[in-house]
């Protein structure tokens, strides 16, 4: 890449615009992520009998296995979070760039 | 092009003769014979041989070879990248853990999957925009091709090896109990088709039988889970107090698996940071036709393998109330021996003694060929991965300096196969007999320690130098290595020595702490006049990193 090209490209509002918004969602999401995996195992080692908890009096099952499928499904909801967000709005912002680029 | 077909049809009759001396073998020597395994096996290598003959005559440039050209979907590359992380040895590894010891299978796969949304959120579109057929194409974008190619490739040629022998093992083994071969022939048949899927068909043959595999295993582990849960009304209160009954309570709630916070904080890492430093499946993002797919890739493989985790998980269960105790399944011989009910074949087989409970002679032959058709999947795409080190990196990036042209490249990376299928056949058999616990586990640990850190760095981090990301991408390979060797699995289990001298089974927090440390370190002191110019470079190639312009596109068919 040229280096008037990159000097373009970065003076772009829409592009300083994507990097920002786009690189705090994505930094968002990871901590969320990291933030509830760490809390879950970090339970297992510090306090394991927390997740044996059963769920009421006569059940066996405990709190700890609703928990985890919990958690398989919120890192799915988690991509599909990003996905939408990233395939309409960020998609849109790149286009715009794209065409910027290639009018000149 | 004629000649290369007459190669092929020979090959596919060499491979089932092959297959049907085994079975007469297997027969007089174990008289397991397993028929509707073994046709079900048969069709299953029929049409993959089938697709690979399509897809040899797509295949015709490099790009074809490496990245199916480009063209795949989000939607199969998802599916095709569940196909990569479901191998056998997760689907019997870790229903068989949650059938021995309920939830702490649970925590694995947990710990499996988080890895795929960072994966997402950090790493897919930075490396689909700035990579073409593998990772090191990213790690030495603007760095200095010869030594970072070189670290990278070792990183994944190590990766591959390591993951190849577990399989190879695992396979042999399997496929000498569902299907009454001898070991030996089945790890010769498991690399022989191998080198046949990836010699002739590359990545499209590739992803396709990784496709199929992902959608047979899913089907089948469905209906196993469904079969369980209709026997209990479809409630999973009945069905974890049948489990309790059977078992004790401990099978609810977290065990032994990990026990103290190092432990579990070091785990956590490799898991994390291993998944995004694996070669194959690095590889897959440049098999779609932009960022969009890629990102799509991740969504639908997510989804896919939080399914089959919440499945196995199901199926541990259930082989806990209908496997365990059934004397149908027991090892008599163990049990006379050691007592606890073992099971016949371990724990691993888990699955499969459960699939026999719910579906008789004929599911168990679908769901023994299904694993099998797993480990040739897997086997294919980790040697493409491989293969790819060797001939783009290597080959066409260090020796040729750039200058290969695409055919002498992709024959260099047919050849590599092949010696990679032979490597992969010979280390089978070498260690059928050795205890490859920690294989798997050193994988992981080179991947999140070497590879991962390099590659984050290399497309975030402004300051990185080649003598940073080489200095430090080696000292957190050569901690990882060092670390399991001194581990309690090798150093007292394998070597037999009485305490480890590295106290800790997962070396990642370490080895990746040292990674990162050593390339700050040594990249922040680089004050050459060529680190000058790479930290330059950065500007342009974050650019086309988060926007594309100028990223390879899908090549038309």
């Amino acid at each position: 890449m040229r280096k008037e090209l990159v000097d373009k490209i970065k003076a772009n509002p829409d592009y300083q615009h994507l990097v920002k918004t786009r690189s705090a969602f994505a930094i968002k999401l990871t901590i969320t992520m990291l933030v509830v995996y760490f809390a879950f195992i970090l339970t297992i080692a510090f306090e394991p009998s927390l997740l044996g908890t059963p769920l009421s009096a006569d059940s066996v099952t405990t709190i700890g296995i609703p928990i985890g499928m919990v958690i398989i499904v919120f890192a799915f909801i988690l991509t599909g979070i990003y996905t939408k967000r990233a395939n309409s709005e960020f998609d849109d912002l790149t286009n715009k760039i794209k065409k910027s680029v290639k009018e000149n | 092009m004629n000649n290369m077909n007459r190669i092929f049809l020979f090959l596919i009759l060499g491979s089932i003769a092959v297959l049907a001396s085994g079975t007469i073998e297997g027969e007089i020597v174990k008289q397991a014979l397993n028929v509707p395994a073994i046709v079900m096996f048969v069709i299953f290598v029929g049409a993959t041989l089938g697709i690979t003959y399509w897809a040899a005559k797509r295949t015709k440039s490099a790009k074809d070879f490496y990245t199916a050209g480009g063209g795949i979907t989000g939607f199969q590359n998802g599916m095709a990248i569940a196909g990569d992380y479901m191998s056998a040895a997760s689907f019997l590894g870790i229903s068989g853990l949650v059938y021995a010891k309920g939830y702490d299978g649970l925590i694995y796969s947990i710990g499996f999957l988080v890895g795929w949304p960072i994966i997402l959120f950090m790493i897919a579109e930075p490396l689909r925009n700035l990579g073409k057929y593998t990772f090191a194409d990213v790690a030495s974008y603007r760095l200095k091709q010869t030594p970072i190619r070189t670290l990278a490739a070792s990183g994944s040629i190590a990766t591959v090896i390591l993951y190849l022998i577990a399989q190879m093992v695992g396979s042999g083994k399997l496929i000498q109990l569902l299907f009454g071969l001898q070991y030996e022939v089945a790890v010769i048949l498991v690399g022989v088709l191998m080198i046949l899927y990836v010699t002739f068909g590359g990545m499209l043959a590739t992803t396709w039988v990784q496709i199929i595999k992902a959608f047979l295993l899913l089907s089948g582990a469905t209906f196993m889970a469904l079969a369980v849960m209709a026997h209990y009304d479809f409630s999973f209160g009945s069905l974890f107090a049948q489990a309790v009954e059977m078992k004790g309570l401990a099978v609810m709630s977290p065990g032994g698996l990990v026990s103290d916070p190092i432990s579990a904080i070091s785990l956590a890492i490799a898991l994390m940071f291993g998944t995004a430093g694996l070669p194959h499946i690095l590889m897959r993002f440049f098999t779609v036709g932009d960022a969009k797919e890629a990102r799509k890739s991740v969504f639908y493989a997510t989804g896919f393998i939080g399914y089959f985790y919440i499945l196995t998980f199901i199926i541990g269960f259930g082989a806990i109330v209908m496997v365990f105790k059934n004397p149908q399944y027991l090892d008599l011989a163990k049990e006379a021996v050691s007592g606890g009910s073992p099971i016949l074949g371990g724990n691993n087989m888990a699955a499969i003694h459960l699939s026999h409970a719910v579906g008789g002679d004929f599911f168990l032959g679908f769901i023994s060929a299904v694993a099998f058709a797993t480990i040739l999947a897997v086997v294919s795409g980790l040697t493409l991965a491989g293969a790819s080190a060797i001939s783009h990196d290597l080959y066409a990036s260090v020796i040729k300096k750039g200058k290969a042209d695409g055919m002498a490249e992709m024959r260099v990376s047919k050849i590599a196969t092949v010696i990679l299928g032979i490597i992969a056949i010979i280390m089978g058999i070498m260690f059928e007999k050795q205890n490859i616990a920690f294989v798997v586990g050193l994988a992981f640990a080179i991947a999140a320690s070497a590879n991962f850190p390099i590659l984050f760095l290399s497309m975030y981090w402004k300051n990185l130098t080649t003598r940073g990301a080489v200095i430090g991408g080696s000292i957190g390979l050569a901690t990882a290595v060092a670390l399991v060797i001194l581990g309690p699995i090798v150093w007292v289990q394998i070597l037999g020595n009485a305490e480890a001298i590295f106290p800790y089974k997962y070396p990642a927090l370490f080895s990746v702490t040292a990674a990162f440390i050593g390339i700050w370190f040594f990249s922040i002191t680089d004050k050459s006049h060529d680190a000058e110019a790479e930290r330059e470079a950065f500007e342009a190639q974050y650019i086309r990193s988060q926007t594309g312009i100028g990223a390879e596109g899908a090549s038309e068919h």
